[in-house]
């Protein structure tokens, strides 16, 4: 029995970290959100280089054959590190939706390229969790039309897009007809905007139950995110305690204070179980079992909630400093606020968690 | 990820199921202690392996090599099917661990075999009026007499005080040394002169709890575990195992799926609980935290047999637990709304009242073994590496 990422787990964990604090540090991520940089091709590249695209692609086209447990292992990175990079949708969006609902041909066209690291895929999947406004995509011979909105890892390539009807469809970013908008948003670290297709041409995946394909990339996508959460929410309370060690009042440091003890270990006592939660709920998607549906909501919305104590916990541990940029405490706060909302905020996954059991 | 415990493992929990099977005509039902059923129900567990299974056979154990799986198997296989196990209490939860590792041969041989054959009970007396969570300031005190301890003070919370053959003790025995070092444990008859009971009624209205005082109670020189000023560490030895005990994860599974059944059959207006969204969305933030506390609890199980590290994985579980199961009876007292007030003898009672029960219970057990606030010194400060807080040392009152 093994309950727990194994030792190659671990050791990819090791040297993403290890790229991320030499390469991806703090200033690195500031230079990047100040700068308005559309990607961080730096950093990006580094990952490219460990082979991260390639983590959940088949050999047979060029991957590396890992799973949803080693890919939330580097989201967990990612999100300790506020890293800037397309992860989620090239790495692991795009290819388990081309994997699942994809012909061997198209199989064939975009998943060694992916694989390689020679393109990049952003994701228009919002409307799949809940559509806000006027937003939704409409398919007509393969033509799309409408608008989606808060599209993941907005600077790329090529996009993976929902439509009203669940399926699944690959776009160019330089298809005829779109035209592609930033939308500016509180975490700096994740560019997201809105499509709007014009009669756009698009390359259908062709499987027949796309919906079961869409909600499988969804959980995925849930996991990849609360991991994200995860792995910020871990760095803030590291650094609450470092900050608590160094700051000292009434002649004595304030990690010698009660008050101040107890909101760490509070945040410790939330993200130690919920580390557990997730590694179990990507082993469920690992094993293709019922329950990784129930799993996927249940690590999402949990995440959000732990997430948004630590935020608001560390941040009240660092007390005047947390809450200025100069430290940069924020980008923690900020990268687990859009977490919680991406690809489905607590409560309607809570709601398609009881959906899940039968319960309504 | 590897969940399986393996083919080996697999076989002996069938043989557990199949002992269960054949066997729970014979077990207690709710008979009282020492009873003949209760003892030779213990008997055959034992003898089994089922119980008392790494305590030495001289002991009155059944002597077999200490395997986490296969206790673990155990205890899930007599949950499940709802047959009582091995006996618990505290004798055999905490004194016998701490006996087996710091008694002399003579003691071990006197109190573990009757311990464990469920024919002597004990009750623990730690706490006392003016020493809870600061437990090392106790003031109960026992001076050497010729060849006997003369003790004198009260404990409280002493839990079956009234149906106890003996208390495993802690007492002052030098007042003038360091508080932590001045304490000794001392193993006694509950029905040695100078002792009186007093129960302690809890907020649920059980009487589980006393509060015990001592007059002149004569102990022989040799019933002490330890060294004399040793029983601090004594008694640090057998917190650890309590602290382990609470707030058992697969019990509060349970306990979530009784919930879900009783949003089915509650109703308001005509309509199921189950139904009104605002309910749907608290069972299911805490059918996650359910989870998340049982897959810590796995996490915990693979590293202890894998050998890795989970300090901080396994401090929190009691924090944790507790506060889940509170919040988790407290929902369904919400879900029955006023029939959640029932409380006694009423055509209105659900589940025996086991809801409203169990939700003061478990503030007890909040506050018992370790407050949250404690528990969350010890994560800061054993988990997290955060200083202690500066101490104002004072000499504890003899």
């Amino acid at each position: 029995m093994e309950f727990g990422l194994s030792e190659q787990q671990t050791a990819l964990q090791d040297n993403v970290n290890r790229f991320l604090q030499e390469k991806a540090p703090l200033e690195r991520v500031r230079r990047y959100s100040e700068e308005q940089q559309e990607r961080a091709d730096d950093i990006w590249d580094g990952l490219v280089e460990l082979g991260l695209p390639a983590l959940l692609i088949p050999e047979r086209h060029g991957g590396i054959e890992l799973g949803a447990l080693d890919a939330a292992a580097v989201c967990e990175c990612l999100g300790r590190h506020v890293t800037p990079s397309p992860f989620l949708s090239t790495a692991v969006l795009a290819p388990t939706a081309i994997l699942l609902a994809g012909s061997e041909e198209q199989q064939n066209q975009y998943l060694p390229e992916i694989a390689a690291g020679n393109t990049t895929f952003g994701a228009a999947l919002s409307e799949a969790t809940g559509a806000r406004r006027d937003a939704g995509v409409v398919a007509t011979n393969s033509k799309l039309n409408g608008k989606a909105l808060f599209v993941i890892d907005i600077y790329s390539d090529n996009y993976l897009v929902a439509d009203t009807n669940n399926r699944l469809y690959v776009i160019p970013s330089d298809a005829h007809g779109l035209t592609i908008n930033t939308l500016p948003q509180i975490d700096r670290t994740r560019p997201i905007g809105e499509i709007i297709f014009n009669n756009t041409p698009a390359d259908a995946l062709v499987a027949d139950d796309q919906g079961s394909a869409l909600r499988s990339v969804i959980d995925i996508g849930r996991i990849m995110i609360a991991a994200d959460t995860l792995g910020a929410s871990q760095e803030m309370l590291d650094q609450s305690v470092q900050y608590a060690m160094e700051r000292r009042q009434f002649n004595r440091v304030i990690a010698s204070f009660q008050a101040v003890k107890h909101m760490c270990a509070e945040m410790a006592a939330e993200i130690e179980p919920s580390r557990a939660l997730l590694w179990y709920a990507a082993h469920t998607i690992d094993e293709d079992s019922k329950e990784s549906h129930l799993n996927a909501c249940h690590a999402k919305a949990h995440l959000s909630e732990v997430g948004s104590f630590v935020g608001k916990t560390a941040t009240i541990v660092h007390g005047g400093m947390g809450f200025t940029d100069l430290l940069g405490l924020h980008y923690w706060f900020k990268r687990i606020g859009y977490n919680r909302q991406i690809l489905g905020g607590p409560e309607s996954v809570r709601e398609e968690a009881a959906r899940a059991q039968g319960l309504c | 990820m590897d969940l399986s415990f393996g083919p080996e493992y697999e076989a002996f929990r069938q043989d557990v199921r199949k002992f269960i099977e054949t066997n729970r005509e014979s077990a207690p039902r709710g008979e009282a202690m020492k009873s003949d059923r209760v003892r030779s129900w213990q008997k055959l567990l034992i003898e089994k392996g089922y119980t008392a299974r790494t305590i030495p056979q001289e002991y009155g154990g059944h002597g077999g090599e200490p395997d986490i799986i296969k206790a673990r198997i155990i205890g899930e296989e007599f949950a499940r099917s709802q047959t009582p196990g091995g006996l618990g209490g505290q004798g055999i939860s905490m004194l016998v661990p701490t006996l087996l590792e710091l008694g002399t041969e003579e003691q071990k041989k006197r109190f573990i075999p009757p311990t464990l054959a469920g024919e002597m009970i004990w009750c623990q007396g730690y706490s006392e009026p003016n020493a809870g969570s600061d437990l090392a300031s106790l003031t109960t005190s026992a001076i050497l007499d010729g060849d006997e301890w003369v003790v004198n003070g009260s404990k409280i919370w002493t839990s079956t005080a009234h149906l106890a053959d003996w208390i495993f003790c802690l007492v002052r025995t030098d007042p003038e040394a360091p508080k932590h070092q001045g304490i000794s444990f001392l193993l006694f008859q509950m029905d040695t002169p100078g002792i009186e009971i007093r129960p302690l009624v809890d907020m649920t209205m059980a009487r589980n709890f006393n509060e015990v005082f001592f007059s002149d109670v004569r102990v022989p020189k040799d019933q002490i575990v330890g060294k004399r000023g040793e029983g601090w560490f004594v008694a640090n030895a057998i917190l650890g195992h309590e602290r382990d005990s609470l707030g058992d994860p697969n019990t509060t599974l349970t306990r979530l799926n009784r919930l879900i059944e009783l949003a089915r059959q509650e109703t308001m207006d005509g309509q199921r609980l189950i139904d009104n969204p605002v309910f749907r969305d608290r069972m299911m933030k805490i059918q996650a935290r359910v989870m998340s506390l049982r897959f810590n609890d796995q996490r915990v199980l693979s590293s202890r047999i894998n050998n890795t590290d989970s300090r901080l994985a396994r401090m929190i579980s009691k924090l944790q637990g507790t506060e889940l199961r509170h919040d988790l009876e407290g929902l369904a007292i919400d879900i029955m709304g006023e029939i959640g007030l029932m409380y006694g003898r009423s055509d209105y009672l659900t589940d025996n009242g086991s809801w409203q029960q169990q939700y003061m219970y478990f503030l007890g057990l909040i506050i018992g073994g370790g407050t949250s606030q404690i528990q969350k010194n010890i994560i800061s400060e054993r988990g997290l590496g955060m200083p202690k807080e500066p101490k104002f040392e004072q000499k504890a009152e003899a």
